[in-house]
């Protein structure tokens, strides 16, 4: 077993709003290691995107604020050190790459110089090295003429180049952990494919660990090893990426798998839906987050919180059906 | 279905409920209210609950405040009652203040929607005509009008009026164009609503937050703007106001300071709550405005 | 069949401002007949929304024809139109901006009806309900404003308010994009049972293959303002003709095995190019993984090469 790049553990996060305290993450844990891709995969509001601001220690505070947990990344805890430890690490060992590339950029400067100013923040090179490392890194995440991209403002290029670019930027200091948040959303289908198929060639020859926040369960199939499906700010199954698509265990993953309409489905049957809208985190029960639009809700299910299952080695759901084996598997 | 049927019907909520529940959260903008609803209360209720005509001389030229009980706060260089010429003077400036500030916006909003709206050529012609007004030198411009015509208080509400309106046509205008993108827009034509109607009804209520903190400001504005004419000599000699109290007696300030600042405090205080107002909308708007 | 909906020829082209044309749609023609649902899918800058507006008559049409069932749309203006506009209705993509956030649901779901003086006015409110609870919303909450409503309930609300005028078209646009998954399938179910329920017609407007497949008859696929394949949802699926369908199913996202950690299965380079200064040939030539010297000077049109299915290229 190779030691995890990064360890989650038992991490809470709350926010303190005016209408009560949200748990925004609760007792999320899960890991990668080096050369893994890791998707975490849920709809709007479900915690994906503030597990990846935890991470990197941005957290809006207020309302936010890490209650409990440890974030782990090579033997170190993140959420002990100060913000200017958290910056060095930022951007260095950690980097992450956003939805919208255009508003990520800096448009008054050009892409080449952006990019140099990344690696001259984190390693002591000279300015004219930097800015060689720029067109390097620019012609590894397949951009055609580097050089004169280099001089390129981001409005000049298209959406795909600019997240090219964006990549670029992130993967010049060389992190052992690449953060990619919806890194696709705004791009067309073939250009989607494009970047995908880059990411996994880098994370092959570099050997950097790749958390991919999505909430499209394609993407998820296409990229990744493992998966976490959160709802309401748990984990609520994570395994394998074949086990948890070929045989979800808990109820939401299932429904959330059936309802995407498939090129291979028959076209003539409704849509399974998963009946009623994500709940606010204000206002969560004591019980199991999906429990009041779950078809298989039992009056336990509203008691406490499901405790993860083990289905097979590294895949478990956290459902008390499922305890029951009243799920089929 | 599993979904346990909800029976109650939450209250609705406008946006302009939402908006006071912020605003009215914020001690500054609660302030600014208050110190506004004071002024505007005094210069209402005021003259039925003092009534002494500001221009009658009425005791010894420049007596201090707290000298002479039936005279709380003193008398000017011609012996006039000060506490009389606050409440009577605060009714005319804040009447030049709000209606130059309704002038403002007249201009203001017809133009900036038109150029918003269609774009184009319209919209060149009328940014040219805004330009030209904005490249003129405001409180020259607003003299040279009240000194053409008479100083009356609605030549100076106008001359404020016309200095004033291209700030609010363009910020109209980039909002217009803004909202005229919005997909609610196109639904409207979709079923075949008119241009007046997409102006007026549809993109104008969208448009108003920031309009709303723009006059508020503009009301404060055109007050020290009044002040400022008054001061030079250029308002109406004949109304009673704060400009015109500091103007007749800026030559006593070293001998009596009451004259002078007195209602420099009015204006002050005034000023304050409207832009504590303004700011507090500003808040009470962005909110919502931000949740698209 | 009777074709309720007839394009020919569609062209819509912007000036740019700086001298050039976008040529946004450029010679589509397509029929959908009553009750039927003809899919349009494509990248950014393909003009599959371009083409819905124009049809809508919410974009200028540069030269074409529109006909639904008769009404030649494309040519009638002013009163002729508006009276008219309560037989083809849209459904927008956003659900957050599709909604005037100063009026109650109500009104919005009403005021297709004032403006067009459709029934006597005392009956439009219970109108209002009726179409309320047709997209499954209660009818209390017409009271309600858009922002008191989730994102999937607004796309019911945009719907509700499109059938508000007893429409025989409804044009949607994207309107389950920007949906989570769960909520989308509520909202296409929703769609297509309201088809099967009141016959309407669906001009539909898609990115994601998915959804198209699952709602949709008929099928055309759009590169760069033309059409380049045209068939049955069926048909498109299982032999995809032309070079760039074959390359859109291909990247598109899949639950399938053989889809498994394959990194993304990217088999087009580059970026669509602009629409502003269309290069000569085949706009598809500059990505296409097959293209010959004669496909960069020679337009392809489209030809039946199968019955039902159309396809623009040289080389099919």
């Amino acid at each position: 077993m190779t030691e995890p790049v990064l360890d989650i553990r038992n991490l809470k996060v709350d926010f303190v709003t005016r209408r009560g305290v949200a748990h925004v993450l609760d007792d999320v844990s899960f890991s990668v290691a080096a050369g893994e891709l890791l998707a975490i995969v849920g709809e709007s509001g479900c915690g994906k995107s503030m597990t990846a601001l935890s991470i990197l220690g941005l957290i809006p505070s207020p309302p936010g604020r890490i209650v409990g947990g440890s974030i782990l990344f090579q033997g170190r805890d993140l959420t002990r050190l100060r913000q200017s430890e958290l910056r060095r690490i930022r951007g260095g060992d950690i980097a992450m790459i956003f939805q919208e590339p255009m508003t990520s950029l800096n448009p008054v400067f050009t892409c080449g110089e952006q990019i140099a100013e990344a690696v001259r923040l984190h390693q002591k090179v000279s300015p004219r090295a930097a800015l060689a490392r720029a067109v390097e890194m620019l012609r590894a995440v397949g951009i055609p003429e580097p050089e004169l991209r280099a001089r390129a403002y981001p409005h000049q290029l298209s959406g795909g180049m600019r997240q090219r670019v964006m990549i670029a930027m992130a993967l010049s200091c060389e992190p052992r952990l690449l953060i990619a948040d919806e890194p696709t959303t705004a791009l067309d289908v073939t250009v989607q494919a494009q970047i995908f198929a880059l990411l996994d060639e880098l994370r092959q020859k570099t050997g950097t660990a790749i958390i991919l926040i999505t909430h499209d369960m394609g993407a998820v199939a296409e990229m990744a090893d493992k998966v976490a499906v959160m709802y309401a700010g748990r984990i609520i199954e994570r395994g394998p990426a074949d086990a948890v698509l070929d045989n979800p265990g808990h109820p939401y993953t299932r429904g959330l798998l059936a309802s995407i309409p498939r090129i291979d489905a028959d076209p003539d049957a409704d849509l399974p839906e998963i009946p009623g809208i994500v709940p606010a985190l204000t206002d969560l029960g004591r019980g199991c987050a999906f429990a009041p639009r779950c078809a298989l809700a039992v009056p336990a299910c509203n008691a406490a919180q499901p405790h993860h299952v083990a289905m097979s080695r590294d895949h478990s759901a956290a459902c008390i059906r499922l305890q029951a084996n009243e799920v089929s598997a | 279905m599993t979904a346990p049927a909800r029976t109650t019907v939450p209250a609705a909520r406008g946006p302009m409920a939402e908006a006071w529940d912020i605003f009215r959260r914020s001690p500054a903008a609660m302030l600014g209210l208050l110190l506004l609803g004071l002024v505007i209360l005094m210069t209402v209720a005021g003259p039925f609950l003092y009534q002494v005509d500001p221009f009658e001389i009425v005791w010894a030229p420049l007596t201090p405040p707290g000298e002479e009980a039936t005279i709380p706060l003193g008398t000017d260089n011609l012996g006039r009652d000060i506490l009389a010429g606050l409440i009577e003077g605060g009714r005319a400036t804040l009447a030049v203040g709000f209606s130059a500030a309704l002038i403002t916006m007249l201009i203001g909003v017809v133009i900036g929607a038109y150029a918003g709206f269609y774009g184009g050529f319209v919209d060149d012609m009328l940014m040219r005509v805004t330009e030209f007004f904005q490249v003129l030198p405001p409180l020259l411009f607003a003299m040279v009008v009240v000194t053409l015509f008479q100083p009356t208080l609605i030549n100076v509400a106008l001359a404020i009026g016309i200095v004033s309106w291209p700030q609010t046509a363009r910020l109209t205008r980039s909002e217009f164009r803004r909202i005229r993108t919005l997909e609610y827009v196109s639904a409207m034509r979709a079923v075949g609503a008119g241009d007046g109607n997409i102006i007026w009804r549809v993109i104008l209520p969208n448009a108003l937050p920031p309009l709303i903190v723009s006059a508020t400001l503009t009301i404060g504005m055109a007050i020290l703007f009044e002040a400022g004419l008054s001061f030079l000599g250029l308002s109406d000699p004949n109304v009673m106001s704060w400009g015109l109290m500091i103007g007749t007696g800026r030559e006593y300030l070293l001998d009596a300071w009451w004259v002078v600042t007195l209602p420099g405090t009015m204006i002050f205080l005034t000023v304050l709550g409207i832009s504590l107002v303004g700011d507090g909308l500003n808040d009470a708007f962005n909110p919502w405005m931000r949740e698209r | 069949m009777s074709q309720l909906l007839s394009v020919r020829d569609l062209r819509v082209h912007f000036p740019t401002g700086r001298g050039g044309t976008i040529h946004a749609v450029d010679g589509v023609s397509f029929d959908i007949p009553r009750g039927q649902t003809l899919g349009i899918v494509g990248e950014s800058g393909s003009g599959k929304t371009t083409t819905a507006l124009a049809v809508m008559r919410l974009a200028p049409i540069t030269s074409g024809k529109i006909d639904l069932d008769g009404i030649p749309i494309s040519r009638i203006e002013g009163q002729e139109l508006r009276r008219a506009r309560p037989r083809f209705q849209m459904v927008f993509q956003d659900p957050f901006s599709s909604l005037n956030p100063r009026d109650r649901v109500g009104r919005i779901i009403r005021q297709p009806m004032d403006l067009l003086g459709l029934l006597q006015p005392p009956q439009r409110d219970a109108r209002v309900e009726e179409l309320l609870a047709q997209v499954g919303l209660r009818p209390e909450l017409k009271s309600l404003y858009p922002h008191q409503f989730s994102g999937g309930q607004r796309q019911r609300i945009g719907l509700a308010r499109a059938l508000a005028t007893k429409p025989d078209l409804i044009v949607f646009d994207e309107p389950v994009s920007a949906l989570d998954v769960a909520v989308q399938a509520q909202v296409l179910n929703l769609i297509r049972r309201l088809q099967r329920e009141t016959g309407l017609t669906y001009l539909f407007i898609s990115h994601d293959l998915g959804v198209v497949r699952h709602v949709c008859d008929e099928i055309a696929v759009m590169y760069l303002g033309r059409i380049v394949e045209k068939a049955s949802a069926a048909r498109i699926f299982a032999s995809p003709r032309h070079p760039y369908t074959q390359a859109l199913i291909a990247a598109a996202p899949s639950l399938a095995p053989e889809h498994r950690r394959r990194g993304g299965g990217a088999r087009l380079q580059g970026d669509p190019p602009s629409p502003v200064n269309l290069p000569p040939g085949c706009p598809f030539a500059s990505r296409c993984p097959i293209a010959v010297n004669d496909c960069r000077s020679r337009v392809p049109t489209l030809r039946e090469l199968a019955p039902g299915q159309a396809v623009a290229c040289h080389l099919a």
